[in-house]
């Protein structure tokens, strides 16, 4: 199948979406989009504070005297809940306006920088995760989890920004 | 003219309010600083209430957790302040006439003399709210309300945008 083909297959997909029972009826309701929203904010207001304790305590600037191990295992299955909750209510305010926003340039940024912290999760779990013995100790990080702890945080802050940005522009 | 109206309309003429209106970038900015902000807040207060309530490892003693994460709530309330200041001179209307507004400053109130109260007794008594099953159930009640009053800030705060309160 060509390119250009599976592009018109996907944006089908986006249209068969927008025109579901379920998204039309957050589009054209008068509050389900407000409220949906809000468990999308205080999800991801959970999601981004939980995981900068992590990475502030990779960048060691709090909670030195813990070792990473131990902040982790408490943050992280709180953080993954809360991930959940923030992909599906935000697939559901995706679908509402699916096409619009599938093709909407801050909302793009938004996915591609999720994307790269996932990478980055991951290739801290894969490199580090062998050596957790390093990580059960208290005191400063070793250089590559500061690297990746810097690199989380930037990288949420942006999912902020371009998530609070696609509220300015117009997808409809 | 009802004076809360009256004042809309002064701070929206002043050089400040129309520099923030004209500059484009700048209310996403604020408002991308601003949940920031409440998502260490939110994190904070969860981290603390979710301990007292026993979802969250208990290897630390509540009040090393509280030490831990109350200041934060603290410290970054300046930035939420400042941030939901400069939101407000852009769009006086938007937020001063708005019920949605109220509700949230009148939650943030109770929210914020609930965790001075609770800090209190803990800087009483480290163990102030596991002393005896009373006291442990009214730390429990303290948590359980803290996280709604939160919960409701967040939603109150999204709701802003859609009450509708016309010009200005």
């Amino acid at each position: 199948m060509s390119a250009r083909s599976d592009l018109l297959n996907i944006s089908q997909v986006f249209l068969w979406l927008y025109e579901t029972t379920f998204a039309t009826a957050i589009r054209e309701g008068d509050a389900l989009f407000p409220w949906i929203e809000s468990v999308h904010v205080l999800a991801l207001t959970l999601v981004v504070g939980t995981i900068s304790i992590v990475d502030l305590r990779l960048l060691g600037v709090v909670s030195v005297n813990r070792s990473i191990a131990s902040v982790t295992a408490e943050v992280l299955p709180f953080t993954w809940s809360a991930f959940a909750c923030a992909v599906l209510s935000g697939s559901a305010l995706f679908a509402s306006h699916a096409v619009g926003y599938a093709q909407n340039f801050q909302f793009r940024m938004k996915l591609l920088l999720l994307v790269l912290a996932g990478v980055n999760m991951l290739t801290f779990h894969l490199t580090m995760g062998r050596g957790m013995g390093r990580w059960s100790e208290p005191g400063a990080t070793p250089r590559p989890g500061k690297v990746a702890g810097l690199i989380s945080l930037v990288l949420w802050i942006g999912i902020v920004a371009f998530g609070r940005w696609v509220g300015f522009e117009s997808v409809r | 003219m009802h004076p809360v109206q009256a004042f809309c309309e002064w701070l929206a003429a002043t050089a400040l309010s129309t520099e923030i209106q004209s500059v484009g970038w700048i209310v996403p900015a604020l408002q991308t600083i601003h949940i920031l902000s409440i998502a260490i807040v939110m994190s904070a207060a969860a981290m603390v209430d979710l301990h007292v309530l026993g979802i969250l490892s208990q290897s630390l003693p509540l009040a090393a957790v509280a030490r831990r994460f109350l200041p934060w709530i603290w410290w970054t309330l300046i930035v939420l302040l400042l941030s939901g200041s400069a939101l407000i001179i852009g769009e006086p209307g938007r937020s001063l006439r708005n019920p949605a507004f109220m509700l949230k400053m009148s939650i943030l109130a109770a929210a914020l003399v609930l965790t001075l109260f609770f800090q209190r007794g803990l800087r009483r008594d480290a163990l102030f709210w596991e002393k005896s099953p009373g006291r442990r159930a009214g730390g429990r009640l303290l948590a359980v309300v803290s996280l709604v009053l939160w919960v409701g800030i967040v939603f109150a705060g999204r709701w802003i945008a859609y009450v509708n309160v016309g010009a200005v």
